[in-house]
């Protein structure tokens, strides 16, 4: 038995579902920012297996794998700014609970 | 052999995934977090791309998350008192998650090609030269834009962290 792209394909949804339902269900911010990453990390995998899957010449299709490069350094510079914010929300408010904020709920 | 790995790293991941979830303590959900990246990583080796997997450990399972626990600990967060949970949120939520399993369910369902095993690769895979070499020809436009936005995003946290805003 094989791995193949459906396998992968899977895995990579069921990672994304998972994280969308904790950012829908989790109140804690710092929580809701990992469960972003997790779908972050989900799309990098489907992509990674659809490099795998497209093979040119004998090699993976390296577009793929380059986007995923880009994906992680871009979320590094994200987690970076998100967790300067989370720190100077923390300041002003004292609170990482986001039903605790509600200055801008209608 | 192959098979039997890839699932048992991709049920690693799945497990810790909802782990990080369902944990009310937050540090417990960053290391969580931490065994699911690394099953990741482990699933980027087996489809033969040696520096994602390289990078996502280095990157993710290190930096990023190291971050992470810093920022839990200086703001030294406890563990989540449990509020009243709306059931509306739940089922929303809920819902939300099955509609979109369905509808990927479905989609990969048509994907032509998907139920068969991955095409061999022949060619001698210099995998970490191949993508250096993609890095610095075709790419290295968005390569020098990327590092422009990671100096942005640097001063952007020295700004964010100072103590007054002006």
């Amino acid at each position: 038995m094989e791995i193949t792209l459906n396998d992968c394909l899977l895995v990579s949804g069921l990672l994304f579902a998972i994280g969308l339902g904790g950012v829908l269900l989790r109140r804690n911010i710092i929580v809701i920012f990992m469960c972003l990453e997790l779908m972050l990390n989900a799309a990098n995998l489907s992509l990674v297996a659809f490099s795998r899957f497209q093979v040119r010449d004998g090699l993976p299709n390296y577009n793929g794998q380059m986007m995923v490069f880009f994906i992680i350094t871009v979320a590094a510079a994200e987690v970076a700014v998100g967790l300067a914010v989370i720190v100077a929300l923390y300041r002003a408010r004292q609170t990482t609970h986001v039903e605790d904020i509600t200055s801008l709920k209608f | 052999m192959t098979a039997i790995l890839f699932w048992f790293f991709a049920l690693l991941m799945l497990g810790f995934a909802c782990a990080v979830v369902f944990n009310r303590n937050p540090v417990a959900s960053a290391l969580s977090l931490v065994v699911s990246f690394m099953g990741l990583a482990a699933l980027y080796v087996m489809l033969d791309a040696y520096f994602i997997g390289c990078i996502q450990v280095l990157v993710y399972a290190g930096a990023v998350m190291v971050l992470f626990l810093f920022i839990i600990m200086l703001l030294d967060l406890k563990v989540e008192v449990r509020r009243k949970i709306k059931t509306v949120t739940v089922v929303g939520g809920a819902l939300v998650v099955i509609a979109f399993v369905a509808e990927l369910a479905g989609v990969i369902a048509k994907v032509p090609g998907g139920d068969r095993p991955f095409p061999a690769i022949v060619a001698p895979l210099d995998d970490v030269r191949n993508v250096g070499t993609q890095l610095f020809s075709g790419y290295n436009l968005p390569f020098q834009v990327v590092g422009v936005l990671l100096l942005v995003a640097t001063v952007g946290v020295v700004v964010l962290s100072k103590r007054e805003l002006k």
